[in-house]
């Protein structure tokens, strides 16, 4: 199984800081930037930031770990996110994330033990009139029905 | 003769297959040695209908949908001969849910290429900007005030009056900020515009810039539209390109910059003053008013903050609509408003119209009902903090006092359509804790008050002590609701408390057999 992401490298990781440290309040660009190379965010990133960017490591860390999208380990090899918002709950989205949840046998928020599958909830894809929706590795889906979510389940576990 | 197609790369129709019909599309015409041009718009917002793909014909374009890669290669030879068809639409503009709307946000949205600037100004677009080079800050502010315009995102607040707050201001750097965090479930109206119309929003931005002497800008996108992220993206830098953005623009002595930020998956920085904590690259906490960020808002300088909506609003009004735009609506709430059908419901998608069309006439009549084809039961407007409203206030006008005095609200415009399973407590149960897994932390009502309503409900959906624990949630309600810093915390109550008011007889010992599958 080979990754889309780069190993850590810190080296690698000081470059990708060094390119964004010019702008206004760098902090989440430079978070989003490191988790798009390498998966999530080492911790050893956090004190590389706190000093390019002259802040605390505690703030540093206090932002990464606000925001939800930050990671801290590498997530499976594709991640599933099931909209769990009104509007796809209005439309079946309860049975239907009940229904991945069986069929990869864990619960949202958790990685498959083959570390194949990351099960996510999001919250609102803005999909809301095509619903139930969802997203495999940044491909929207959506008037989604058991069929379809099976196939997805099916595509995430290959 | 090169048969020109229209297929939506808008979000919402690349969902369901509109990459897979313009890939079948073009290899379909290949094998008949037909040369076509598909040109990739956004949505016109009939969702029911995507993907919805067109023709330019002699007649107007003609649409076709909902289309299947499958349907594909057949609708192609309808359009190449002009028979009939059966997915077989007529010309897009005289669709009846699409005629009977009020595009004045909207009217592009769908018919142009979202990538081209030469598409959009043959299309009036920058005519707004040309006016308001033309007349500068002051005319401008007046115009914006003559509108009527009010905040989009869902406070209502009157544009004119913040931009003039800023205006009067004497800095060396202000910054205009656009609020295009559209967390709430059934809205999506912000999403839509960026991809499908996002020079409207650089404009409106542009001019909002010129009236209050600001030279930066930011567009603060949500992770969860990486559609929008890549179309706003594309649009700024053609505006570049072309001379509507950087130094001196449109040939003035005015300059703009503008960038995109993305959120991180934050649903309270929707919140503005948590959204300018988070574009400093903070955490994304609520800061207390005042200052207002009119005042100190981006780094403390002062900040013209609006919603996508808003600055989407401003070319039709600077092109000379002010009086126009102020001419629709009703009450307090002038022009149109852009709404979003959504959830359980047969004709979903976007629905521009002026306020004051009753709430019943956007559900049942526009929307046709559920799509499960049971009854009605619930709508909830103006997403995750806004009220459930029964089909007993249907006769409630789309206004920002007429919802208000119902204890609703019509924040960004989103409304989300239940049938008659629709568990009530069990929806309260999820605004709880929604605002839990949401809050900032940063004042106690919110941060400890919905954990305490999530544990209260599954009390009460077990059946203990019902009255009682009704009178802790209510109690509860009140003090997010009058404690609370933010709309987070403060509104949370709305959807809680609209569910026990009009729906009480879903809140009492669930049935045996629910409590068993929780």
């Amino acid at each position: 199984m080979t990754s889309i992401y780069e190993p850590w490298d810190a080296a690698r990781g000081a470059e990708i800081i060094a390119q964004h440290t010019h702008l206004e309040g760098a902090t989440l660009v430079i978070l989003h930037a490191l988790q798009e190379a390498f998966g999530y965010v080492p911790e050893p990133a956090i004190p590389m930031i706190a000093s390019a960017l002259n802040l605390s490591r505690a703030e540093v860390h206090g932002v990464f770990t606000f925001y939800h999208d930050f990671r801290r380990e590498p997530a499976g090899r594709h991640v599933l996110k099931l909209c769990r918002a009104e509007a796809c709950q209005a439309a079946g989205g309860d049975a239907l994330a009940a229904r991945a949840e069986a069929k990869l046998g864990i619960a949202l928020g958790n990685t498959t033990a083959d570390e194949r599958v990351t099960l996510e909830p999001i919250y609102c894809l803005g999909l809301c009139a095509t619903a139930p929706s969802a997203m495999l590795d940044g491909r929207v889906v959506g008037r989604l029905n058991e069929a379809r979510i099976d196939a997805l389940v099916a595509e995430a576990q290959r | 003769m090169t048969l020109r197609i229209f297929v939506s790369r808008d979000a919402g129709a690349v969902a369901v297959g509109a990459d897979e019909v313009a890939l079948v599309l073009g290899l379909a015409a290949r094998k008949r040695g037909t040369e076509i041009e598909i040109i990739r718009t956004g949505s016109r917002g009939l969702y029911w209908l995507e993907p919805m793909i067109e023709v330019a014909t002699p007649q107007g374009r003609v649409a076709f949908g909902p289309v299947t890669e499958f349907d594909a290669s057949s609708v192609l030879d309808a359009m190449i001969s002009g028979g009939a068809h059966p997915l077989r639409l007529g010309v897009a503009d005289e669709i009846p849910w699409l005629k009977r709307q009020t595009r004045l946000t909207f009217a592009r949205c769908g018919a142009v290429d979202p990538r081209s600037v030469a598409d959009y100004r043959a299309h009036d677009g920058y005519r707004g900007l040309e006016r308001a080079l033309a007349l500068g800050p002051d005319a401008i502010l007046a115009d914006v005030t003559t509108s009527g315009l009010r905040g989009r995102g869902g406070a209502g607040f009157p544009t004119g009056i913040k931009w003039k707050t800023v205006a009067q201001i004497s800095a060396e750097r202000k910054y205009i900020v656009c609020n295009a965090d559209e967390g709430d479930s059934g809205t999506f109206a912000d999403r839509m515009i960026m991809e499908g119309d996002p020079f409207v929003v650089i404009e409106g931005m542009t001019i909002a810039a010129i009236a209050v002497g600001a030279t930066k800008g930011y567009i603060y996108i949500r992770s969860e539209y990486p559609h929008a992220v890549e179309a706003m993206n594309a649009a700024i830098a053609a505006a570049k390109r072309a001379g509507y953005l950087g130094p001196r623009i449109g040939g003035s002595g005015h300059s703009f910059d503008l960038e995109v930020r993305v959120g991180a998956g934050a649903y309270v920085c929707g919140e503005e003053t948590a959204l300018l904590e988070s574009l400093q690259g903070r955490r994304g906490i609520v800061r207390a008013k005042p200052p207002l960020p009119a005042h100190k808002g981006l780094f403390g300088k002062p900040t013209v903050i609006n919603n996508v909506l808003s600055f989407a609003a401003i070319p039709f009004i600077l092109a000379g609509g002010a009086k126009a735009y102020a001419d629709f609506g009703m009450g307090r709430s002038r022009g149109t408003m852009p709404i979003q059908l959504a959830g359980n419901i047969r004709y979903g998608g976007l629905f521009e119209a002026a306020f004051g069309i009753t709430l019943g006439e956007l559900v049942d009549d526009v929307g046709g009902g559920t799509l499960t084809g049971r009854p009605v039961r619930a709508v909830q407007v103006g997403g995750p903090l806004g009220a459930y409203f029964p089909r007993a206030l249907f006769d409630t006008p789309f206004d920002y006092e007429a919802f208000a005095a119902r204890d609703g609200l019509i924040g960004h415009g989103g409304i989300v359509v239940f049938d008659d399973s629709v568990d009530m407590s069990k929806q309260a149960r999820f605004a709880m804790e929604f605002c839990a897994i949401e809050s900032c932390g940063k004042c106690t009502p919110c941060r400890i008050g919905s954990t305490r309503g999530v544990e209260t409900i599954d009390k009460i959906r077990a059946g203990d002590r019902v009255p009682e624990n009704i009178a802790v949630v209510e109690d509860l309600c009140n003090t997010m609701k009058f404690g609370s810093l933010c709309a987070l915390g403060g509104f949370t109550p709305y959807p809680v408390m609209s569910a026990l008011k009009h729906f009480r007889e879903d809140f009492s010992a669930a049935p045996p057999r629910l409590q068993a599958a929780e």
